[in-house]
């Protein structure tokens, strides 16, 4: 059986072009690749496809098409209740508290004086963060209360309104490293370091790859994490700290060219396998329905 | 073969290039967005946007 597969896609980085070029390869794939800025719901037969997976650069975008797409029928990679959760720190961070999953403590405060006394309540150094944003974009460590004020301030006085929310995590002091990883369903498939000059690890503002290995107590975190978003394809990003690891952010259009250096799996084919994977086990429960 | 629009250096596409792939010209070392593949076609890539991430 062939499945029609769809990749969300309007940017073609390098992650994008190994997976189309990974689904170009397999004979039981008609792919086809879909351009958010080329479409209009619903003339785009997009309820066409067996599977989407979202590779979409625009968060907005991806927010939309996946939640339109979710009332179709078509199997998404990944569900839109995990796209939603994992859009949004202030979301991530309450559902990790809720099931008791290791994280950094955080606050969400609605505007600017009470988040301050959040800041205060957390202890310097603070760490402010947009509630939807990526890339370490817009992140600030503040030491201490004049700073804190200045942030806030600034935050409050720009244009998006996601700026007036304020999500305030604690800080985690790891040596300006982090870890990073990959989870398709309930199988922890590779982890490497991001280590940077800087306290900001994100691969897009330089952070380097080294590998970290599957130990006990990444594949027990990440897998509990993974149970309790909803499963998917999940970069799970991790802190090293005297507690042990914390998880602290969930990224569910997983960027990987980076870590991928530093990982001894193919990541594309393997994201390609789970994706198809979900598809065919999709067509099997609706087959199993139409039989009983 | 395109042109870079910026400083017009002359660019072989490989010939595995997909539509919407993006590249820095060798010269001036801008994005550049492939628009085009049969004509082979340029243009400056999309700025990176606010909500641009995983």
């Amino acid at each position: 059986m062939k499945i029609n597969l769809g990749i969300l896609a309007s940017r073609i980085r390098l992650e994008e072009k190994l997976l189309i070029k990974e689904a170009r390869k397999r004979s039981n794939i008609d792919l086809r690749v879909v351009d958010p800025r080329k479409i209009t719901w619903e003339e785009s037969n997009l309820q066409e496809l067996d599977v989407l997976l979202d590779r979409e650069i625009s968060q907005s975008r991806a927010y939309h098409v996946m939640e339109l797409m979710s009332r179709t029928g078509v199997k998404l990679v990944n569900d839109f209740e995990t796209v939603q959760l994992c859009g949004d720190k202030a979301f991530t961070s309450v559902k990790l508290k809720k099931h008791e999953i290791p994280t950094p403590d955080f606050r969400v405060a609605f505007d600017s004086e009470s988040a301050l006394k959040a800041v205060e309540d957390i202890g310097y150094p603070a760490v402010l963060k947009p509630v939807d944003g990526s890339w370490g974009r817009m992140v600030a460590k503040v030491g201490n209360r004049e700073s804190a004020e200045a942030t806030i301030e600034h935050k409050a006085n720009l244009d998006s309104h996601y700026h007036s929310i304020f999500y305030v995590q604690e800080f985690v002091e790891t040596g300006n490293k982090d870890i990073r990883a990959f989870v398709l369903g309930d199988e922890v498939v590779g982890a490497a370091y991001r280590e940077s000059d800087h306290w900001i690890t994100n691969a897009a503002r330089g952070g380097e790859s080294s590998p970290y290995p599957l130990t006990d107590e990444l594949r027990d975190i990440v897998g509990a994490t993974s149970r309790v978003f909803g499963g998917g394809a999940l970069a799970v990003d991790l802190l090293e700290s005297d507690r042990g690891l914390l998880i602290n952010e969930i990224n569910c259009s997983m960027e990987f060219k980076e870590s991928m250096k530093a990982i001894d799996e193919d990541i594309p084919a393997r994201l390609l396998d789970y994706t198809i994977g979900q598809a065919e086990a999709s067509e099997e429960v609706a087959h199993n329905k139409c039989l009983v | 073969m395109v042109n870079c629009p910026e400083c017009d250096t002359e660019i072989d596409l490989p010939e595995d290039t997909i539509q919407n792939e993006i590249l820095d010209c060798p010269t001036c070392g801008l994005e550049l967005e492939v628009v085009s593949l049969d004509p082979a076609e340029v243009d400056l890539a999309p700025e990176e946007e606010e909500d641009w991430g995983e």
